[in-house]
């Protein structure tokens, strides 16, 4: 999948080697609110406790519901007592009791913490230099307040790793409203006029792309804009990138041929549009050089 | 509309507590969660209006209305309420009382072909409003 090989490839060249965890099951994809069932929880805690049993303290979540589900369960195991002592108790069939301990960090906080923005802008240099894009953080990296990666009203961290990519950052009021999630399935019309609300959006501001860091904010924003363009015939399609395939064309490690085809709508125009910036910037680059001569 | 002190069930409204983890009786109607909620057009019955059914008791309006199917538990409302009600909590709440008890819920009524091209984050996250 085009948003994995992505994020190894980058990761490996901002020198962090990622490894997928051994034994991984899906984390349930929403955080049960339900106050007196634990059983939803096991799934994201047996995560946490596969990553301790690696001999690890940090896990990167390439989704933003994986992310929410996994940091929730966490604060939950750690903070409720009782909770924690029911979960322990129906796992185990475990090697290991966990202890807590695993840290939960969305791909966005590691550009952030571990990478540092200053060293990913030098790093980049000209990367996506003369393109505008829209950062889109959807819910789950936001909310609730004080378990996301940023403020939850007035988040600023999508934009900072954009700018430090080189691209501008598109500021519009639709940044962290919902796209309609797994409504998807039984109302896609729904999603269909969400997504034509969240790109017009991004168009207005005058973005030439939506960045997104969630796959399902991913699918929505992309595959249903053919139902957004039906309902709407003002509809103007945008394409969609995953946060980390920004990241791998400001590296400079291309944009391989096969995830153009996991991408709805294309991404061909975009990507003319950055070949042809760079090498203005490329010659301007060589005009510099050669008057310095 | 008259309420008389019998007809509010508070059994109910203290088992959305407690499933939610919220009072509800701390919200004052400001309509804030209403004003905020991106799939408010969905709705027959919107977020505010369902916290003062529950405040009340009227459980059969709560749940034949399709609100707690349409939220799609972004969150939004928690976040912005004044009064600190968790309120997409609460809905939640309202749905786990309408699947347990087989009250309602929502029906996978769509092709082997549409399930295929969706995602399994999209599938198996709708899974939690499915009902048959």
């Amino acid at each position: 999948m085009h948003f994995e090989e992505s994020a190894i490839e980058s990761f490996r060249a901002l020198g962090i080697e990622l490894e997928e965890l051994p034994r991984w099951n899906c984390c349930g994809t929403v955080f049960s609110f339900a106050t007196d069932n634990v059983m939803y929880h096991l799934a994201p805690v047996r995560n946490l406790l596969r990553v301790r049993e690696q001999g690890k303290d940090t896990v990167l979540t390439l989704c933003s519901m994986c992310f929410n589900t996994l940091k929730r369960a966490n604060k939950l195991f750690n903070e409720d007592a009782e909770k924690r002592d029911k979960i322990t108790g129906i796992m185990d069939n475990e090697n290991l009791v966990y202890d807590g301990k695993t840290q939960v960090k969305h791909a966005l906080e590691i550009l952030r913490d571990e990478v540092g923005l200053q060293s990913l802008r030098e790093k980049v240099g000209q990367g996506l230099k003369g393109l505008c894009l829209a950062p889109y953080y959807g819910c789950m990296l936001l909310r609730p307040d004080g378990l996301g990666i940023d403020d939850a009203e007035n988040p600023t961290l999508f934009q900072d790793v954009l700018r430090a990519l080189g691209a501008e950052a598109a500021s519009y009021p639709f940044q962290g409203e919902c796209c309609g999630a797994y409504q998807t399935v039984m109302q896609p019309e729904v999603v269909g006029e969400r997504t034509y609300v969240l790109v017009d959006g991004a168009r207005r501001s005058g973005a030439d792309a939506i960045v997104v860091s969630c796959p399902l904010c991913a699918f929505n924003l992309d595959q249903r804009q053919g139902i957004a363009g039906r309902l709407h015939s003002d509809f103007d399609a945008m394409p969609v990138f995953y946060i980390t395939e920004c990241l791998h064309l400001a590296l400079g490690l291309g944009f391989k041929e096969e995830w153009k085809r996991l991408h709805h709508v294309p991404v061909d125009a975009f990507l003319e549009k950055l070949h042809r910036s760079q090498n203005v910037a490329g010659a301007v680059k060589r005009q510099r050089s050669n008057i310095r001569e | 509309m008259q309420l008389k002190n019998e007809e509010i069930s508070s059994a109910l409204k203290q088992k959305i507590e407690d499933i939610s983890g919220t009072n509800v009786m701390k919200c004052y109607q400001c309509g804030k969660c209403s004003a905020g909620c991106p799939m408010v057009d969905y709705m027959e019955i919107l977020p505010h209006q369902i916290l003062r059914l529950v405040q009340i008791g009227t459980w059969e309006e709560v749940a034949g209305a399709n609100t707690p199917w349409i939220c799609a538990a972004c969150l939004t409302c928690s976040v912005r309420c004044p009064r600190g009600v968790k309120i997409a909590e609460l809905i939640e709440a309202v749905r786990q009382i309408a699947l347990r008890n087989r009250i309602s819920g929502r029906r996978l009524e769509i092709s082997k072909e549409e399930i295929e091209n969706l995602p399994p984050i999209a599938l198996i996250s709708a899974f939690r409003k499915i009902i048959e």
